[in-house]
């Protein structure tokens, strides 16, 4: 019978965020910015069928980026939640403070909870009102914290760039038109260079209470894209991105740590958040170099609700 | 909306049946799955009356008159039996009025539903075949005197027509042509389209001949009710171009009621069909 390690409740959830953390940092970025009219959400997505940004509800949008399979399992949640409770009471009744606490809540568990691997994922939920003051944006991150935003905010990859651009650029209160031009210059650009999205490789869709429908929630097409954004000089496409819709990027197999690759077997100063061929909980990862076995070792604490594991296998790469 | 985490019947992929995953996850809100004790139930509640649909050649109307009954009292006079079910597609229903009511919102919740899960709207007949399962689970109600029976419409994008649906309680489901009518004044209604309706009728033609022919039903069947002249209620009337559906504002309605009526006046049989 083997001991399990101790790992420290900080270690443990800082290595659970990591490993979301990079997940979520593969995919491009998704912005969502407040205009005139409504909520207005731009990410580059070349794929045509698998959608980051979605209809809830009739003033409730969705956007989110990550694990594709994971936010759609979040999305089609979400949309029974809302058909529900409108189906049970009223369709005034499905608020997007109500929608954005149910995933907070499942997204927290799921975090904190041994048994399941973290989400990576990061979601968006915007509802409109009735004027630009009521309109509000939630976003949501894989360990279940809400943030309430105003005027523009960016999840994905780079985030922090896209941002800093639209810091710059933004102007509240702005058209559909000026807005989607600005946000499309933000997702272009880089530290290295301004690029030109093609509009086919856009995804926009918006919330738009100018709408007569009761459902405001609007595509827009690459056609209408490329009337709004005109002639923006020689369109380039990014380079095939590491993203979970591409077949064959899969874990690989290296002795070196790859930042792009949460399923790599060896981590550098991260160690793994568990055996990805097991799947055993995270119960020993050499937090220290082993250089010298440590003096006082930690009492075998009794842990009922973590039966004894056997230790993980040697991983390939260490020492 | 609940404050714990998501249930994990709401995370798991499947079905795309707002209907099914209601039956599953909270069968008491589905209409049909009320607990009636034996007898005839029928008395209890208003009864919805006359619908009528007829296609023409750029789309499809449905009108339904304003009556609900009680037996012989006139339980509403201004009630609401045609519904979008979509923005293609109409659906008006006959029988037990809040049986009725309550399963258009779950037909159109169904629909909407089907179109986010899955990004993309149901055909004509995809449609039509799922309000026959919703028909269908109603039977045993229905045995119980809360029938429910509806008219379904709509423009099929893909056929480029107009496109008719009726229902029988069983579920059954038979596509009409040009024209068809439910309800206690159907036969009169029916019998008053068969002289009036014309396969050249544009859309304007076509609203003249189903609010004729429920003035026919109205004249001859006591739970229908017909134009009110003093309260200015007229039909509600639905009218679905590939450009989507609409509801006709009440001014276009009581025009072309003030119309017919003025005709009556001088004939109040309505138009005269030819002979031959």
């Amino acid at each position: 019978m083997s001991m399990p390690f101790y790992v420290s409740p900080e270690q443990l959830m800082k290595d659970r965020a990591d490993f979301a953390r990079k997940g979520i940092a593969r995919g491009r970025s998704v912005i969502a910015v407040q205009y005139a009219d409504g909520v207005l959400f731009v990410s580059e997505n070349p794929s045509q069928a698998l959608h980051k940004v979605s209809e809830i509800y009739d003033r409730i949008a969705f956007a989110a980026v990550g694990r594709y399979n994971e936010f759609e399992n979040l999305r089609i949640a979400g949309v029974r939640l809302a058909d529900m409770r409108g189906y049970a009471y009223d369709r005034r009744d499905v608020t997007g403070r109500g929608l954005a606490n149910a995933y907070a809540q499942t997204l927290g568990t799921i975090f904190s909870s041994g048994g399941e691997k973290p989400y990576e994922v990061e979601i968006f939920v915007a509802e409109i009102g009735d004027a630009a003051e009521d309109d509000q944006l939630y976003r949501l991150t894989y360990d279940g914290q809400v943030a309430d935003e105003h005027g523009y905010a960016v999840m994905g990859g780079a985030a922090d760039v896209v941002a800093g651009h639209l810091a710059q650029h933004y102007v509240a209160g702005a058209s559909l038109e000026d807005t989607l031009r600005v946000a499309v210059a933000a997702l272009g650009h880089s530290e290295s260079e301004d690029r030109v999205i093609p509009a086919g490789d856009l995804e926009v869709a918006a919330l738009d209470r100018t709408r007569t429908q009761p459902r405001k929630f609007l595509r827009l097409r690459a056609a209408r894209l490329a009337e709004i954004l005109g002639g923006r000089g020689a369109e380039e496409a990014d380079e095939t991105a590491p993203e979970d819709a591409v077949a064959g990027s899969g874990p690989r197999q290296s002795g070196q740590d790859d930042p792009a690759d949460p399923t790599d077997q060896v981590s550098g100063a991260t160690p793994p958040l568990e055996d990805p061929v097991t799947g055993e909980p995270p119960v020993a990862p050499p937090v220290a170099p082993p250089v010298a076995p440590p003096v006082a070792p930690p009492p075998p604490a009794p842990e009922p609700d973590q039966p004894g594991t056997p230790p993980p296998p040697t991983e390939p790469g260490q020492v | 909306m609940s404050d714990s985490r998501l249930p994990a019947s709401f995370m798991a992929p499947g079905t795309s049946s707002f209907a099914d995953f209601l039956g599953a996850e909270a069968p008491d809100l589905l209409p049909s799955r009320r607990a009636v004790p034996t007898g005839d139930a029928g008395q209890l509640a208003p009864h919805g009356t006359t619908i009528v649909a007829a296609t023409f050649a750029g789309g499809v109307v449905m009108a339904g008159d304003r009556r609900a009954t009680m037996g012989n009292i006139i339980a509403q006079r201004d009630i609401e039996k045609v519904f979008p079910a979509d923005e293609f597609s109409v659906v008006g229903i006959a029988g037990t009025a809040g049986l009725a009511v309550e399963m258009v919102r779950l037909f159109q919740t169904e629909l909407e539903h089907y179109e986010k899960i899955e990004g993309t709207t149901l055909s004509m007949d995809g449609k039509s075949n799922r309000l026959a399962a919703l028909i269908r689970s109603n039977l045993g109600l229905a045995m119980q005197g809360l029938a429910v029976v509806p008219l379904f419409a709509g423009y099929d994008l893909t056929a480029d027509q107009g496109r008719i649906f009726s229902y029988d309680v069983t579920g059954g489901r038979y596509e009409e042509t040009a024209f068809h009518s439910v309800g206690s004044g159907s036969l009169f209604a029916r019998g008053s389209l068969k002289k009036l309706y014309r396969e050249d009728l544009d859309a304007e033609g076509a609203v003249t001949a189903v609010v004729q022919a429920l003035y026919d039903a109205a004249d001859d069947d006591s739970a229908t009710g017909g134009p009110d002249l003093t309260r200015r209620i007229f039909p509600v009337v639905h009218v679905i171009t590939p450009d989507g559906g609409r509801r006709l504002p009440d001014d276009e309605v009581a025009t072309i009621a003030d119309r017919m009526i003025a005709a009556r006046m001088q004939r109040p049989d309505g138009p005269a069909a030819a002979l031959t």
